[in-house]
């Protein structure tokens, strides 16, 4: 009789350096895609860690995002407070609230509305290589281009005037700074919200151009306005948006730096851009870890039976290095065919509704940068960078550069 | 359209999530509807076309996409 109890690997686990994924995936990948782990407060989750078996489970209606659930398993700190059922964020509904609510928004962030995007997006982007090409050197990347960008593309699209900026600047960096406690993040959140909740009351009065406008008016259309649900999915869009495109900005950035035969591509021909936006987002995966779930059902996946209320991460990094979907996966390649095949924004109903909002950020970003400064490079040796490993999300939290 | 070379798309919108990876890989073959929901521009297709049909659909985040031989 074996009395032996196996010891559960720890989750999370740390990266093996700055843009490899954890050792232990490669040993998941081939010996146990679906397998258990322990977390630090004791309790155990399931990973799901192939490409097939992540789209399978993202899309089956037996996986659950309500965080609100027992055992879900998610390394995001929300306060509960944000999480009432009238209020809470698209990213933690289940449908039939899910459905409804993604539909009243989803035309915002259409292809063909995104692409009309482009020339504000480029305007902004060279007003902050133009702030960075006349101050000093070397200078903070996240500072003055990775940080400003998606805070000031969401002002736009949001419709927050030039005078409130600061206000709504000042509280979104509050929420997604790493000194924040979370009861600075909870007075943030609640700040945004109060700001949110007066400029929504103005269009309620007096619709602009703007999403907020449109998104009052598709609501009282559909019968079921309620000033704090526009709240809520907009605070989401803004929380969703805007430090996974700073990160992005800046990793890709480091990555770049730090792979000059790939760089000298991009430079030569600055057109791939596109396909070199997928390849980056597949071989950074910054959301590796957000797909929290649960199971409200016993469900078989691959050769394990996941059972009822269990919580399961989708690890979304390993997925896109799964050597069946990405051959040589952990070669970056910026003209890879199958780059756009990676789940690095989710899948199934809750996959990254800005997506194609932040593709056009990410290539407007890195051709500009590229090309106004061809000699750009790090300040400080890669190793010297300050990765973000503790936090759910991967990221810098400074990129010193110069040129 | 000689046999074997036709084939027909078609689309489950009350699934449609609208992450419009359908209009980015096919463009003339997909459309989004004010609501940003997809629509289809075209349903038959030949042999060259069907290839982007086929991308859209294996990258369409909800299996909206179906495609078959029509005959």
């Amino acid at each position: 009789m074996t009395e032996t109890i196996e010891q559960l690997p720890t989750f999370p686990m740390e990266r093996r350096c700055p843009f490899q994924l954890p050792a232990e995936y490669d040993r998941l990948m081939e010996q146990a895609p679906v397998s258990q782990v322990t977390r630090a407060n004791g309790a155990t989750a399931w990973l799901v860690a192939r490409h097939e078996l992540v789209r399978k489970v993202l899309a089956d209606s037996r996986v659950s995002s309500d965080r609100t659930r027992p055992n879900n398993p998610s390394l995001v700190p929300i306060p509960p407070a944000f999480l009432q059922p009238a209020s809470r964020p698209l990213i933690v509904q289940d449908p039939p609230e899910h459905t409804l609510h993604r539909r009243l928004i989803i035309s915002e962030f259409a292809v063909r509305r995104v692409q009309t995007m482009r020339a504000g997006i480029q305007t902004i982007v060279d007003d902050c290589i133009d702030t960075m090409l006349a101050g000093e050197r070397p200078v903070d990347l996240l500072e003055v281009l990775a940080r400003p960008v998606p805070t000031l593309v969401i002002c736009e699209l949001l419709g927050v005037s030039y005078a409130e900026r600061e206000i709504f600047y000042d509280a979104s960096n509050r929420v997604f700074s790493e000194q924040s406690t979370p009861m600075d993040i909870g007075v943030a959140i609640q700040d945004l919200r109060q700001f949110l909740d007066s400029k929504i009351a103005v269009k309620e009065r007096e619709a602009g151009d703007d999403l907020l406008s449109r998104l009052v008016n598709r609501y009282r259309e559909e019968g079921v306005y309620d000033r704090e649900r526009v709240i809520s999915t907009s605070l989401g869009l803004l929380i969703a948006g805007h430090e996974t495109t700073t990160s992005m900005i800046a990793l890709g950035v480091a990555l770049l730096l730090d792979t000059p035969e790939q760089l000298a591509i991009l430079k030569a021909e600055p057109d791939i851009v596109t396909t070199a936006v997928e390849e980056l987002l597949r071989y950074i995966s910054i959301a590796d870890m957000i797909t929290a779930r649960t199971v409200t059902d016993d469900m078989e996946v691959g050769d394990q039976v996941i059972p009822a209320d269990a919580g399961l991460f989708a690890l979304l990094g390993a997925a896109n290095r799964d050597p069946d979907v990405f051959p040589d996966p952990d070669r970056l390649d910026l003209r890879r065919a199958e780059a756009r095949q990676h789940v690095a924004f989710g899948y199934g109903a809750h996959q990254c509704l800005g997506a194609n909002l932040a593709r056009l950020e990410l290539e407007i970003v890195y051709r500009t940068l590229f090309e106004r400064i061809p000699d750009l490079r790090l300040a400080v040796p890669l190793e010297e960078l300050p990765f973000k490993n503790k936090t759910a999300l991967y990221g810098l939290s400074s990129l010193p550069v110069t040129w | 359209m000689p046999a074997g070379e036709a084939f027909r798309i078609s689309i489950d919108r009350d699934r449609c999530v609208g992450s419009g990876q359908c209009v980015m890989t096919g463009p003339d073959l997909f459309d989004q509807d004010d609501d940003g929901l997809v629509v289809l521009i075209t349903e038959h297709v030949g042999k060259d076309d069907v290839e982007r049909g086929r991308m859209a659909a294996a990258l369409c985040p909800q299996s909206v996409i179906t495609i078959k031989p029509s005959g």
